[in-house]
Parts: C-alpha cells; structure tokens; sequence
C-alpha cells in the first residue's frame, strides 16, 4: 500500500490533539508482548472489561500506524489458518478480514455458504465439523442467526470470531467504531453519542452499547418506538422517538441502516416519512456539537436514513475512516487471539 | 399374578395421608391401611418408610408416534414415564399423520396396551391435520376414545373455529384444549420480550400473547357454555384471568408445567436449544405468579409437556431449533421441589399430579381406592440425584434441567399390579 503520513487521518485531516503517533508501539516482530484480553474466542462485545477492550484498540491503533506506512507483519500469523465463514452476503467484512489476515501473513481462505436451504443449521455444524478437520486456527463467522457463532464456538477447536450474528452482534463493528472515536475525539469515556434508526434489528447497535456503556459513554438511542427493542433503557442507554432532542449536545452521531424489509412488515410506513423524521439531515444534524463527528457502518442508504451531502460532509463524517480503521481492528483481533490458543490468562 | 403387599409406606392420595400397606391382587389394589396381614403366598415390599400414591397421570406430552420414531418411540416414552413413576399419559395429536381419524385414536390406545406399562389416553385433532381450518369429527374421535380435543403445539387462531369447536364439542361433553399464544403477535418470536431476549438479539413474544388468547377464549367459553383447558400456561396475567373466570363459574381450567415454576428466561444462557420452549421461559416474576396459582388451586394440574427431540433438533441456532423439552423422567422430582421449599405441601403436589388430571381426563387411575388399577408410584421424597442429559431414561435427552440438583427419587412403579420400575 502506498506510504502516508501517520499524523494525519484517512481523510487528510490532521488527528485530534492528544493523539501522538506512537511508532514506538508497532508490535516487536518475534517478541510477545504481554496479553490483557481473556478470552479464546471473540463472540460479543456484552462480558467484556474495560481493560480487554482497551488493549484490543490499543493494539488496533498501533496496526492503524503500520498500514498507513506500507510496512505488514507478514510473519506474525504465518502458517496460521484463517478461515471466513460467510452464511449471509457481505463484501466489505469479509474483505476487511480477508486483508487483515493477509497483512499478518496468515493463508486466508473465504467460503461462502448459501442459507436457502431448509437444513441451514444441518449444514453449519456439518461445516464446522469440516473445518476442524482442516486444522483451521482462526474462524470469522458471519450468519443471518443470533447465536450461531456461539454453537460454532462450542464445536471447533479454532478462535471463533463473530463477523455478524442475526440481530445479536457484530463486535469488530462496535471496535471499529470506538477506535475510529478514540482517534478523532482522543478520548471514549465521557462522550455523549446518539445511535440512530433501527436499533430492534441492529447487531451493530447492541454491540455499540455494550462496548461505549462499558467504556463510560453516555448513549441514547433514537428511533420510532417500533424500530425500538424491548427494555432497551436496562442497558443503560436513554431512549428518544425525537431526532431534535435525542442529539441535541451529542458528540457523536451513529446512523444505522434500515432494510426495506422492515417497511413490508409495517414497521415504519414509507421510506419517506422514516427520512422526514428520522433521516439524518442537516437540519437534525444542527442539534448536536459543533464539531460532532458523523457514522455509518455502512453499506448507506441514501436519503433513507442519510442525507448523501451528510454522509460526504468532509469534515464530519467519518464514514470513510471506519472501514479503514476495520482493517487496523481485525488486524489486532487477529493478533491477539493467535496468541491465546484459550491461554490467553494474564 | 401372586398377590403383593407393599408394607412401611406412606400412603398419600386425595383425601388419604397415613402410613400403613397396601395389597396388590389381580391387577388391582385389593385393601390398604394400616398394618395389614401378609396374605400367604404374597410377595412382601419394604417401602421403609417412602411415600406410595398413585401413578402419575401426565395430562400433555408429545410421543414421537406417530412420524418421528427418530425422536422417540412410544416404547422408549413408556421406559422414560415409567422410570418417572408416570402410569397414564395424554398424548398430543399433533403427530404425521395427526390423530384426526378414529382408527388413529384406536391405534395410540392399542400401542399403550402394548408397552404393559403405560396407559395412552389420546387427544384428538380440533381440525384436520392440526391444520386449523376444517374440523376434525369430534364425535366419532370421541366415540373411538379421545379424551378431549387440540390442535397440540398449535393455537387454534381462528375466533370464529374455537368458537365452533367448543360449542360442538360440549354436544360431546368434551373439552377444548389450547395452546394459549396468539399467533399473530406471537410471529416469530422465540423467547420472552425483554431485557433477555434484546441482549440475545432473539426476536420477542410479549407475555401478552398469551392473557389476549387466555381472555378471548374465556370470552367465548362464555358465549358457548363449552369447556376450555388452557395448556402450560405460564404468566401471572394469563392466571389472573383464569382465577376471575373460575371464580365467575365458567367451565375453564388450566395446567402448567415444570419448567415454568422452576426456571426462568436466564436459563437460555448462551443460547442453549434445550431451555427452547413453546411458550417460551418467562421473566421470574411470572415464575413466581405461577408458584403463587398452583398453592390457591387455580392451576388444576402439572403436566409433563414433554416434547422429544434428538440432536438434529437441537444442535441448531437458537431461532431456527424447533421448541420443546423432555420432561417425563424430572416430571415428579422438579414437582417436589415447591414441597420442599414450602411452597406446596405435599398432598397438594400429588393431587396436581394424580387425582386433579385424571379427573380433567376422565381416566381411572389417580387415586389409591379399593378395586382401583393398581396404578402406583413408590418414591422417596428426600434421595437426591442430579439430571444429566445423555443418562436420562428413554431416547430423549433435551432436557431444559440438565444438571440440576433434584431432591425426590422414584423407587418403584406398578402398573396394573406388575412392577414396572425399580
């Protein structure tokens, strides 16, 4: 990849001050450095500590430095097998695993796994059955049912990371959210963010809460009471039916994708009254701070739940910046639990 | 057959609670009370001191006959209730092919007879093939000998068919039995709305699925003068209006089942397919309301629900894996634990288990009377063992209290006067 400056971001602008570039910290090739994440797998965001988090984004923001000055770590994972498991279509997850792994030296391979067949379930432990044959060491996992990771995790001896599970979680999304956060903003804790749209359906959103109340956020959510899932304020999370007040003072501004299927079931009327009320314009987006930073974690729907001029503003949306912060993310995911092996006690 | 005589027991059934014997002869129970002679030639039993009642009579339980031999046979189900010290069960018709047809209902009898051990007391379908639409011939299943009618795991939606059915079916003096859920709010649902099912990200059944089914069709037991019996309720709601309705002199009554008086919806964990239940594991407040409902008497009886599935079943994510927990062999031992913790007393705890269902079934055993079967369960209430699933009795294993701790073994099991467990 082509050289960059390390100061500035991946949108040319220069980091939030606080942040210095910390070359220093690039991983020692052929040295372990020691290990604050206890867990073998990476299923979920929910269960988490403060210091496991922290030590997966410092690790990330170190792999952020490396990728921007073209360098890879081609050794760390050499040898190692990386498998992605994709039961529901995703291009840019798996790409980003993909290209982590690659970064690392692992030998990656994709495999894509209809879910229209009756025997969906039949065939994922039949597959997980496979790949452990195959001696796999890391396996990405992305399905369209909540907990699928889960049952994957307790049938193969590889670290099982959760790429997207149903309306569970997505746990590199939330990382990548919050180190695209820390870098701009220096800081997690003591941020006010509002998270906007379909909470009910969105993996992103759970994981996003678990990960920012962990870290000492305060998050709202806003959105129509239908897109709203039960109890969601036993989270910890204040809800708001109103775009005004949900991100007046807000620092951060998280829009989530609405599908179109939620409109055949009824739960919000039109694409054009979800956008009156709760697409994000710059009208709406005026209630917040000045310099509130704007989020998508993609793929957008335009002048569903974003406004296109939104969505490129250049300044504020860090949309772009996400996906290139999901590389440097899965990158230290990757590292950490390839040391671990499920000893990943400190 | 020699005669037998079970001596230093506790002799509990409605209405009887004293220690003394009982004597077994030619299938039936011939006297019991307090010291009774050894006939010569009888066949003497040392209880030391446990407690004989009646055979349990397990009032909802699905076999996996016919058309799912893979989960279980009707041979392995009467391995599983006898070791549960059960002796007569009602069977759901919700089967492949459903028991909508009188020869079905004779079939499933004739196969109970067959075990020796187990009596099969079929319900029969509400519609053809449990499919909701058309009516089954309720008067011809009752003749062949179902015991009262339902569209087992399924609600029957329709506001205008429960209607017809329970105003039919009284021609008959035949209760309609339903899954109280409506199908429409419930969706696709899979866990209890709440906290719970959010964190999972599991798509949510408001408990109020169930109070909107329970309210509407004591509405129209109302309107009909027809007999309705709620299955495995499960919310505090659902049993308030069970209670007014009792109260007001309708003909309404309801069961439960073990799970939903002794967990709660923390025990789906991570996702584990054998806490999948239809209706799903509540929020503990209605555990406890359901606790509170079977010590006033609302609930009439404790049933089993015990639905077989083998690992196919189970070992899929959690929405996709079909609902339903074994519960034939933990039926009495998680019953024991309300007597235990003084919730229940436990002559209260039987009768849910024996009498009240039998009643409800109009079957024959469920009570220690002079000339009754010799129906019986010998269990020591105090021996403890430990549920594991893998080890339980019989082909089904998805038990919802693997490796739960259980106080109150069953010891011996008689059907028809022939030892059939222990």
């Amino acid at each position: 990849m082509v050289g960059r400056d390390p100061t500035m971001t991946a949108g040319g602008g220069p980091l939030a001050p606080g942040i210095t570039p910390r070359l220093t910290r690039l991983p020692p090739t052929g040295t372990t450095p020691p290990v604050f994440y206890r867990q073998k797998h990476l299923l979920a965001i929910e269960g988490l500590a403060p210091d496991e988090i922290g030590h997966l984004l410092e690790l990330a923001d170190s792999y952020v430095l490396l990728n921007r000055s073209g360098k890879t770590q081609r050794d760390l994972l050499r040898g190692r097998t990386l498998i992605n498991l994709f039961f529901e279509d995703s291009t840019r997850t798996r790409t980003s695993f993909e290209l982590a792994g690659k970064r690392l030296g692992a030998d990656v391979i994709n495999m894509s796994v209809s879910t229209s067949s009756v025997n969906k379930g039949e065939t994922l432990l039949d597959t997980a059955a496979t790949l452990n044959a195959m001696q796999c060491d890391l396996l990405v996992v992305r399905h369209d049912q909540s907990g699928a990771p889960n049952l994957l995790a307790r049938k193969v001896d590889a670290a099982v990371i959760n790429a997207g599970d149903g309306t569970h979680e997505h746990p590199t999304q939330a990382l990548l959210d919050a180190l695209t956060i820390k870098r701009r903003k220096g800081r997690i804790g003591g941020l006010t963010i509002a998270i906007c749209g379909d909470v009910l359906h969105s993996r992103v959103a759970r994981s996003n809460i678990h990960l920012l109340t962990t870290m000492g956020c305060e998050v709202r959510v806003v959105g129509p009471p239908t897109l709203m899932p039960a109890d969601i304020a036993s989270f910890g999370v204040t809800v708001f039916h109103d775009m005004k007040t949900g991100l007046r003072d807000a620092d951060i501004v998280m829009m989530l994708r609405l599908q179109k299927e939620r409109m055949t079931r009824s739960l919000v009327p039109s694409a054009r009254e979800y956008f009156r009320f709760w697409g994000l314009d710059a009208e709406k987006l005026a209630y917040a701070k000045d310099d509130a930073l704007i989020m998508h974690p993609g793929p957008m729907n335009r002048g569903v739940e974003i406004d296109s001029a939104i969505a490129d503003h250049p300044e504020r949306s860090v949309i772009k910046e996400q996906v290139e912060m999901g590389v440097a993310v899965r990158m230290a995911v990757l590292d950490t639990l390839s040391r671990g092996d499920g000893r990943n006690d400190v | 057959m020699s005669d037998v005589l079970i001596h230093n027991v506790r002799l509990l059934s409605e209405g009887l609670d004293r220690p003394g014997d009982l004597l077994i002869r030619d299938g039936l129970i011939a006297d019991f009370g307090p010291s009774l002679g050894c006939p010569d030639g009888a066949e003497q039993i040392n209880g030391d001191g446990a407690i004989l009642c009646p055979g349990l009579v397990d009032m909802r339980a699905s076999l996996g006959e016919p058309g799912f031999e893979y989960r279980e046979t009707i041979a392995s189900a009467a391995q599983a209730a006898a070791a549960g010290g059960i002796t007569t069960l009602a069977c759901l018709p919700d089967t492949m092919p459903a028991l909508d047809d009188p020869a079905l209902i004779h079939m499933m009898r004739t196969k109970g007879e067959e075990t020796g051990s187990l009596t099969i007391l079929p319900y029969g379908a509400v519609t053809r093939g449990c499919r909701g639409e058309e009516m089954a011939e309720l008067g011809l299943l009752t003749e062949a000998g179902a015991v009262a009618f339902t569209d087992g795991a399924k609600a029957i939606a329709s506001a205008r068919l429960m209607r017809v059915a329970l105003s039919y079916a009284r021609g008959f003096g035949a209760r309609i039995v339903q899954h109280p859920e409506d199908p429409s709010l419930a969706g696709s649902g899979c866990a209890t709305e709440g906290a719970q099912a959010t964190r999972l990200g599991l798509p949510g059944i408001p408990a109020a699925a169930e109070a909107i089914m329970v309210a509407r069709d004591i509405r129209l037991a109302r309107l009909t003068g027809g007999a309705v019996h709620f299955a495995h309720v499960s919310t505090g709601e659902a049993l308030d209006l069970i209670r007014q309705a009792k109260d007001a002199g309708l003909n309404v009554t309801c069961d439960t089942a073990p799970p939903y008086f002794d967990l709660n919806e923390t025990a789906i964990g991570e996702f584990y397919t054998y806490q999948k239940l239809s209706p799903p594991l509540r929020q503990d407040a209605d555990r406890r309301a359901v606790i509170a409902a079977l010590a006033d008497g609302t609930i009439d009886a404790i049933a089993s629900d015990h639905q077989p599935r083998d690992t196919d079943d189970t070992r899929l994510p959690y929405a996709v894996a079909p609902p339903g927990g074994a519960g034939l062999a933990t039926l009495l031992g998680v019953t024991l634990g309300q007597v235990h913790n003084g919730n229940l007393s436990m002559a209260q705890a039987i009768d849910l288990l024996t009498a009240r269902p039998a009643r409800l079934l109009g079957a024959e055993g469920g009570r220690i009377a002079k000339d009754a079967p010799a129906d019986l369960c010998l269990f020591h209430p105090d021996r403890v063992w430990r549920v594991e699933a893998g080890k339980l009795p019989g082909k089904a294993q998805n038990t919802p209290f693997d490796g739960r701790p259980m106080e109150g073994k069953v010891i011996g099991t008689w059907k028809a006067g022939r030892r059939v467990f222990g």
